[in-house]
């Protein structure tokens, strides 16, 4: 190890995650491999291994064996410090080598507020920012993600984009890399051949022009790059690597547990949710499958808990037969079983006591919208009814604790519809009064909100987002609403919306502001500890960027978005359809009893769409 | 086969920086992946029998550690070592695995060695200074206590220490007081940064070596 880092390690907070060294780690020989890759994750080493992406993907580029894949992430704010005085570069866990050797750094977006992360572990590793002013071909800067749906706020700084899942397009990529350095391309040369393997978006083959009101005029393509990028997906999951050997932390991260991912994609079409539309089509695993891959990574990493993943767990039809078949290798090994997003209107009895046999939580619902006309505008499709029922089995069942999650703001969003909040709450509060088996416990009911932010490729991208005082506005209201003393409510904080509402519908001119925040201090920016509001509203004055432009103005539908050259299935006539039903208080039936033809079925070529 | 069962293990190198807590966790883990069931409590939360002798500070190495445990049926002891040191992130052996006879409360003695690096200064001079500060009757230092800030004396838990001159660094072997006190040998630097900081290393580093009882006789 380094002489300078053990000086360190002793001083900072959680040395362990700084080490590598954990059990199953991937070790290579690096004068053997051709491609070192260095997967940073812009945030801290206990969010990104609770990444069930990164996990994979780092075994999926393992897997070839002229590639060594490791592991990078941010330091937290004393390590920054502590490697900034010993003039210790960003480095890789596996090898402890500084990732300024590597040939590739891949980063993972998953949130906006990580940008700055990025561009800070772009400087850790002694890199210029700027794509433009990294002429060689090596290290190659790429990024991919849930954030590369719109990329243009980190365009100028990430070399390639890689639009939608990883498994087969990332190694595309490296594969095409090999030849380049092997064969000396230019990085020009490398990055207009990558543009033509599907699902790559190279940024600086695209000029945009701008109307004078600031609009978007045009996205004109260069040198043969698509005028469209077609994300990229994977059909058969069954068949897709997933990692039964994952690298367990020698520290407590997040999610210290097995995940299993059902299905990508969701049925619900609830017109706020971004990951609803961008991950379409809808694909499962068969049960057989997660329950073989479940055994054996329990069995590989020793964990004590599994969770299942998806956008709604209900929504996945073998669920009885899954939750049987890990139950019956769990239970007597008391290892726990974890269900989350799971829906209010179809939680069974059944399945909640299957459950109850191993460990009970409590239970959170996000009822989103705080009434039936609302709830419909937005087609989140459940009704009180739904809710109070499953409360009740809940109750009946033992539980004491509830969670409700709302949004305020939404479209078409009304006072009432925020008192009836507070009502639906007392309606909760009643039917443990009348149900509960042991009132003895009490009874702990939770409502939470956050700020809605409108987002790229869903109905309501064209949506202004409300004002900070309006938010706040309707918080107090709220607050004001709520009299029973069971009931606590949280607010999320606007501010913090107010920038990833700029930045998630931003375009190429958001990025200087994002680097003007950077260069005064801003990393980290998705923890309270060091997100500076006023850094940001600073830096949006100074970089010319007019926050309101972004966050509060409704667009026109025929305005060109700048995240317009991604195409991720759903057609954008579907999302004005389906906005103009909002406006109805329409709903829209989920995709199994009536496929809205949304257009995501036809990126897949060999199966059908929710098969 | 009784079932107190005790793990003599080392840890070196990277895993020096993995925490007590995160230690146990880790053991805990290691043995369902080597397919040794432990046996958990009984009770409302369950966990599991496993208890660490004397947990080891963040940073320092040992090629001593002990820790006792219980498993649900009976196993090949021998296989043990290696089927758990292969189940184990690096930096982690496990040396031996038998039937503990003693209490771990009588372990009294720990043999460390360690390392006290100087940058600037010479360590020829520097060994032998030590060796003066530390044959002083009394050492008595500030430190922090469960009840805040207290005064402490240390010389008595320091049964032997010698210092040897080395490149750029003083190495020392020492006796100390494991238990009843438990001295920190991190407090032996401290007390040079508290007490003659002429003389206080740039960094140091500490290794466990070997457990004794209150009679000096080995402690397995």
């Amino acid at each position: 190890m380094d002489k300078r880092l053990e000086r360190i390690l002793p001083r900072v907070q959680k040395p362990a995650r700084y080490t590598g060294g954990e059990y199953n780690q991937i070790i290579k020989d690096k004068a053997k491999v051709e491609l070192r890759v260095a997967f940073c994750f812009p945030d801290t080493y206990e969010i990104g291994m609770s990444n069930l992406g990164m996990s994979i993907l780092y075994h999926t580029m393992n897997s070839l064996d002229y590639v060594w894949c490791e592991r990078v992430f941010a330091p937290w704010g004393d390590m920054y410090e502590e490697m900034k005085k010993a003039d210790i570069p960003l480095y890789a866990l596996e090898s402890g080598d500084s990732t300024a050797e590597f040939d590739a750094l891949a980063f993972s977006i998953g949130y906006e507020m990580a940008y700055t992360t990025v561009l800070d572990m772009l400087d850790m590793s002694g890199l210029p920012l700027r794509t433009a002013d990294r002429p060689s071909l090596l290290p190659v800067v790429m990024a991919g993600g849930t954030a590369a749906v719109n990329a243009e706020p980190m365009a100028p700084f990430i070399d390639l984009f890689l639009v939608g899942e990883g498994e087969e397009l990332d190694n595309e990529v490296l594969v095409l890399l090999r030849i380049a350095k092997r064969e000396n391309w230019t990085k020009h040369e490398f990055l207009t051949r990558a543009a033509q393997i599907g699902g790559v978006y190279v940024p600086s083959l695209y000029d945009i022009s701008y109307h004078e009101d600031g609009t978007v005029a045009a996205i004109m393509p260069k040198e043969g790059a698509p005028a469209r990028v077609t994300k990229r997906i994977v059909e058969n999951l069954d068949a897709s690597p997933f990692p039964t050997k994952p690298i367990v932390p020698s520290t407590e991260v997040v999610h210290d547990r097995v995940s299993l991912e059902l299905f990508r994609g969701c049925v619900r079409g609830c017109r706020f949710c971004q990951a609803g539309y961008v991950y379409r089509p809808i694909r499962s695993k068969k049960p057989e499958t997660l329950v073989r891959q479940g055994i054996e990574t329990l069995k590989n990493t020793g964990y004590q808990d599994v969770t299942l993943l998806s956008l709604s767990t209900s929504d996945y039809r073998p669920l009885p037969g899954l939750c049987d078949g890990l139950l019956e290798y769990c239970e007597p090994r008391s290892i726990g079983l974890s269900l989350p997003s799971l829906r209010a209107d179809n939680f069974s009895m059944e399945l909640m006591e299957k459950l109850q046999k191993v460990r009970k939580s409590g239970l959170t619902f996000a009822v989103e919208g705080g009434s039936q006309r609302l709830r419909d505008a937005i087609n989140k499709n459940v009704t009180e009814e739904d809710l109070l029922n499953t409360c009740r089995i809940a109750f009946e069942g033992g539980w004491n604790s509830v969670k409700l999650y709302y949004m305020l703001g939404l479209p078409t969003e009304t006072d009432d519809d925020v008192r009836g909040i507070a009502e639906m709450a007392n309606q909760v509060l009643h039917c443990w009064r009348m149900y509960a088996k042991n009132k003895n416990r009490g009874v702990k009911i939770t409502i939470s909100t956050s700020c809605f932010i409108p987002k790229p490729h869903s109905p309501f991208q064209w949506e202004p987002q409300v004002s900070v005082e309006e938010y706040l506005r309707r918080v107090n209201l709220l607050r004001s609403s709520i009299t029973a003393k069971n009931v606590t409510y949280n607010w999320h904080d606007a501010e913090t919306s107010l920038i990833e509402a700029v930045l998630s519908r931003g375009d190429r001119r958001v990025a200087d502001a994002i680097e003007l925040v950077w260069r005064r201090g801003g990393r980290l920016d998705a923890w309270s500890d060091y997100f500076s509001v006023e850094r940001w509203m600073q830096a949006f004055a100074d970089a010319g960027v007019d926050p309101d432009f972004y966050a509060l103005r409704e667009r026109n539908v025929d305005e060109v978005l700048p995240w317009d050259m991604i195409d991720v299935g759903v057609r954008k006539a579907h999302l004005v359809k389906e906005r103009e039903k909002c406006y109805r208080s329409e709903l829209s039936p989920d995709c199994r009893h009536q496929c809205a033809a949304c257009g995501a079925a036809r990126l897949l070529k060999e199966i059908r769409c929710d098969e | 086969m009784s079932d107190k069962l005790r793990l003599r293990f080392s840890k070196t190198g990277r895993a020096v920086y993995i925490s007590h807590l995160d230690l146990m966790q880790t053991m805990q883990r290691s043995f369902s992946r080597a397919g040794y069931a432990l046996k958990y409590s009984e009770g409302f939360n369950p966990h599991p029998l496993i208890s660490i002798a004397l947990p080891l500070s963040v940073g320092a190495a040992s090629l001593c550690e002990l820790m006792d445990f219980r498993l649900r049926e009976e196993v090949a002891l021998s296989e043990l070592p290696a089927r758990l040191t292969a189940a184990l992130p690096e930096g982690i052996e496990v040396l031996d695995a038998y039937e503990a006879e003693r209490k771990c409360a009588e372990i009294k003695w720990l043999q460390i060695k360690g390392r006290f690096e100087y940058d600037e200064r010479d360590p020829g001079q520097m060994a032998e200074q030590l060796s003066e500060f530390f044959a002083r009757d009394n050492i008595v230092i500030t430190k922090k206590t469960k009840r805040g800030m207290g005064e402490s004396d240390i010389r008595p838990a320091i049964r032997k220490i010698e210092f040897d001159a080395a490149d750029k660094a003083v190495t020392l072997k020492a006796l100390i007081s494991a238990q009843e006190p438990t001295l920190n040998p991190e407090l032996l630097a401290e007390s040079l940064r508290q007490l003659y900081s002429g003389i206080a290393p740039d960094f140091a580093k500490f290794t466990r070596i070997e457990t004794y009882d209150k009679d000096m006789n080995l402690f397995r």
